[in-house]
């Protein structure tokens, strides 16, 4: 081939996807947004729960970032409680549904759901809504309440928590999604993502006796961190929690936090509970320890008010 | 009717009673509404009796159609209704294999003393306010308890299999199931049991249901007189004895051409075996040339010394407080003045005088935390169960305990109501908390609370410390549960003797708050 015959040939090329506002043009453009503004962290309020999502994902460039072709992926909501979706005590169904049609769009082979629940963990899947929600998006809903599933694995940069037992498919799936929801806790003030992680180990008991803040932090140190971390603030238990007492203990935010930094969301997250981040001792510890970023002023932040 | 159907159907009758009865009782899946559950045990005699002291209802009118069945055709019900009945001829059917030997039973005289005795005594200890008697020698929840220890953990442990090769598969329809709990003396009590029933089932047919059951003794009361009877025909009898070799419950008297209904379990092996249809069952007049039993005045007064000193019993060992038992670590010890009897029992009083520890709740609690109890009501409440926190807690928005229970020793509630009924009251022992030894926060009481009559108050800078209001607690007993501290707890249930009702929690009742999510975000 000539040069001027490539010149030719590349130059209709490029201007038929230019012109063309089809689904490549979309895709450049989309990529392009990506490697341009790469934010740290995705803020967005004002819809649904999936609307939402829809929106924060794309300036993450899309699933696809995150998932790709033929790969497993675990997501692990907090499905901790044996209560209804309106008290804000577990994930929005409505979201994990989304968020498993998505990683499906992107070439997901399987995505696995579960926790390692509080109270009966037959009930907490059924009345939370969660693995109906599961059910209908084609993922598989994976139980969460037996030590078999649970392999020993240590964190070598932990202080107090220098080993544990996690569940079998955070270890062996290709990508792991954490999916809190932002709710008041009695005793971590609140629980976001990092202490959404004590869903997927086994002994919380031994957290509760050695420093629980510490233990938290120790823990968000270890290799195997979530991927992606998606906070769903859109029913936001502001007292009583965890469990929650009454819908009176529930503000409706609708906002959404995406980040692959644990810190920086939970962060941005306790600001919206209306806490200064180092007043929640763990996430002040584990930005010491250099998990994340607590200073969000150091942070590529998107805002989106729908 | 054709002599060979009868048999038939009562081994199909038996059949369909049997399977649903055991599964309902080694059930882990919870599968079954409990409605369901209630008419699958709707027949059971002894519970549906209880129940109707309490609450009669539709649902516990089994009793009256189990009186009038055996009016009509006899102890039936012993062959077809009652699961330890098939259970025995189960094995009696694997010992006839065994020996080789079909027709291996001999006539043998009615046991009277003994069989009354065995009757008069639970009924005695339940008139002083105790089923525990009954309890012990009642059919139904000696079924219950041998399914619940012996075939459940069978059937637990093969689904444990079957779920971790799947699980290398990564297939995760089946799941494990943890047993939380192991009470040793229950267990031993239905070893016994089970191995009596198996002894006797095995050399000697019915011998169990024809001596120590007080259920077969009542039945068989009635059944003298019921309208349908086995009877030798005199003109057609040869008198050859087969029908006696055949009678599991050794109560054909060949010689004399006599059939003891008392004892009959309506199997009709032997209206099948008669080689000349010498023996058939048939309708007969009620009070034709019966006697009724005697009860002598000897025999009344050891039994009521015998229930008074089984009584004395319970005083005594009721003093035995239950120590909680832990590892190591914290050092206040624990001792629980009483046990906590499930939500719907209104008080471990009347718990005591109507369980007959069937464990059908055991199974069907959700969170395990019903177990058998040794001495944690005292030796007359042995085997019922009562709530174990170290097993588990009882789930906020469950009751199934008290829909399943067969004998109203727990009464049915509605949620809303269970929701208010304090089992027994928190108490924090400060001394063995992880705030005040550790210095660190922790909280998983008041996480766990429901209610937030666990609630954490601000201690020592910036920690915070649980603060038990009584008046909001349930006795759920997840605080409990969730309690890290080891050996003993930080924070355990007081049962209360009488169940009583919590407050409604007040600050807790409001309105929904929105935000105005058009303002700009705080960061």
């Amino acid at each position: 081939m000539d040069r001027r015959n490539f010149l030719k040939t590349a130059g209709v090329l490029t201007g038929s996807v230019v012109v063309t506002p089809g689904i490549y043009g979309k895709l450049f453009a989309r990529s392009s947004r990506y490697i341009n503004e790469n934010f740290d962290l995705v803020a967005i309020k004002g819809g649904e729960p999936d609307i939402m999502f829809d929106e924060a994902i794309k300036q993450l460039g899309g699933m696809k970032t995150f998932v790709k072709k033929n790969q497993k992926v675990v997501i692990k909501p907090n499905i901790g409680w044996d209560v209804i979706p309106e008290l804000g005590a577990n994930t929005n169904p409505k979201l994990v549904s989304r968020v498993i049609q998505h990683c499906f769009n992107a070439g997901a082979k399987e995505v696995y759901v579960f926790d390692h629940t509080c109270d009966d963990w037959r009930r907490c899947y059924t009345n939370s809504g969660i693995e109906k929600a599961v059910k209908e998006a084609k993922g598989t809903m994976v139980p969460g309440n037996s030590e078999s599933y649970y392999q020993e694995v240590t964190i070598k940069n932990g202080k107090k928590l220098t080993k544990d037992k996690v569940h079998e498919l955070i270890l062996s799936s290709d990508v792991f999604i954490n999916m809190p929801v932002l709710k008041h806790h009695s005793s971590t003030r609140m629980t976001i993502n990092m202490k959404n992680l004590m869903g997927i180990v086994w002994d919380r008991g031994y957290w509760h006796r050695n420093n629980l803040h510490q233990c938290i932090a120790d823990f968000a140190t270890y290799e195997r961190k979530p991927h992606l971390n998606i906070v769903d603030a859109y029913n936001v238990m502001m007292k009583n929690g965890p469990r929650g007492v009454s819908k009176a203990d529930v503000v409706v935010m609708k906002s959404q936090i995406l980040s692959t930094d644990m810190v920086a969301a939970d962060s941005a997250a306790a600001k919206m509970f209306g806490a200064e981040p180092e007043t929640v001792p763990y996430i002040k510890y584990a930005n010491e320890m250099g998990v994340g970023k607590m200073d969000l002023n150091s942070l590529q932040i998107k805002r989106i008010i729908l | 009717m054709n002599t060979s159907l009868l048999r038939k159907i009562r081994i199909v009758l038996s059949i369909l009673f049997i399977i649903p009865t055991t599964f309902v009782l080694v059930d882990f899946t919870r599968i079954l509404p409990e409605s369901t559950i209630n008419w699958i045990i709707y027949f059971q005699f002894v519970p549906s009796l209880i129940k109707s002291i309490t609450l009669f209802s539709l649902i516990t009118t089994g009793f009256i159609l189990v009186l009038i069945l055996t009016s009509l055709f006899g102890r039936v019900y012993c062959s077809t209704i009652c699961p330890l009945g098939f259970f025995q001829d189960m094995i009696n059917f694997i010992s006839g294999k065994i020996k080789k030997k079909k027709r291996r039973f001999i006539f043998k005289k009615e046991q009277k003393i003994l069989r009354w005795t065995l009757f008069a005594i639970p009924v005695i200890i339940f008139l002083f306010g105790s089923s525990f008697g009954i309890s012990l020698l009642e059919p139904y929840s000696i079924y219950g308890r041998i399914a619940g220890n012996f075939f459940r953990p069978v059937l637990i442990g093969g689904n444990n299999l079957v779920s971790s090769i799947l699980e290398s598969y990564k297939i995760y329809w089946a799941f494990p199931y943890e047993i939380h709990a192991f009470n040793p003396v229950p267990f031993a009590i239905t070893a016994l049991f089970f191995g009596l029933v198996f002894y006797l089932s095995f050399t000697k047919g019915r011998l169990f249901c024809n001596t120590v059951c007080p259920v077969g003794t009542f039945l068989g009361f009635i059944s003298k007189y019921s309208f349908y009877k086995i009877r030798i025909e005199k003109d057609d009898c040869l008198n050859c004895g087969i029908c006696a070799k055949d009678c599991k419950a050794n109560c054909i008297n060949s010689d004399e051409m006599s059939v003891d209904m008392s004892r009959c379990v309506g199997c009709f092996n032997c209206v099948q075996s008669c080689p000349t249809e010498g023996i058939k069952y048939q309708f007969a007049l009620p009070f034709k040339k019966e006697s009724n039993p005697v009860f002598d005045e000897s025999k009344r007064n050891f039994l009521v010394a015998t229930g008074i000193y089984l009584a004395s019993f319970s005083t005594i060992i009721g003093q035995v407080k239950k120590k909680i038992v832990a590892k190591k670590e914290s050092t206040i010890p624990i001792f629980r003045q009483n046990a906590i009897s499930p939500p719907g029992s209104t008080s471990i009083k009347r718990f005591n005088s109507r369980c007959t520890a069937c464990h059908l709740c055991v199974s069907a609690c959700p969170t395990q935390v019903l177990q058998p109890s040794f001495l944690e009501y005292g030796f007359l409440g042995m085997l019922q169960p009562r709530l174990d926190n170290y097993a588990g807690f009882c789930n906020f928005e469950c009751k199934i305990c008290s829909d399943v229970c067969p004998t109203g020793a727990i009464l049915p509630l509605k949620l809303e109501e269970k929701k208010l009924v304090q089992l027994g009251k928190a108490k924090f022992v400060k001394e063995n908390c992880i705030v005040e030894t550790e210095k660190t926060d922790c909280g998983a009481c008041s996480e766990h609370c429901p209610t937030k009559a666990v609630h954490m108050i601000p201690f020592e800078g910036k920690l915070l410390i649980p603060e038990v209001r009584e008046e909001y607690c349930i006795g759920c007993g997840a605080c409990e549960f969730a309690c890290p501290t080891k050996p003993y707890k930080s924070i355990y249930i007081e049962g209360n003797v009488i169940h009583q009702a919590a407050k409604l929690n007040l600050e807790n009742a409001g309105p929904q708050k929105q935000v105005d999510y058009k303002e700009e975000f705080p960061f």
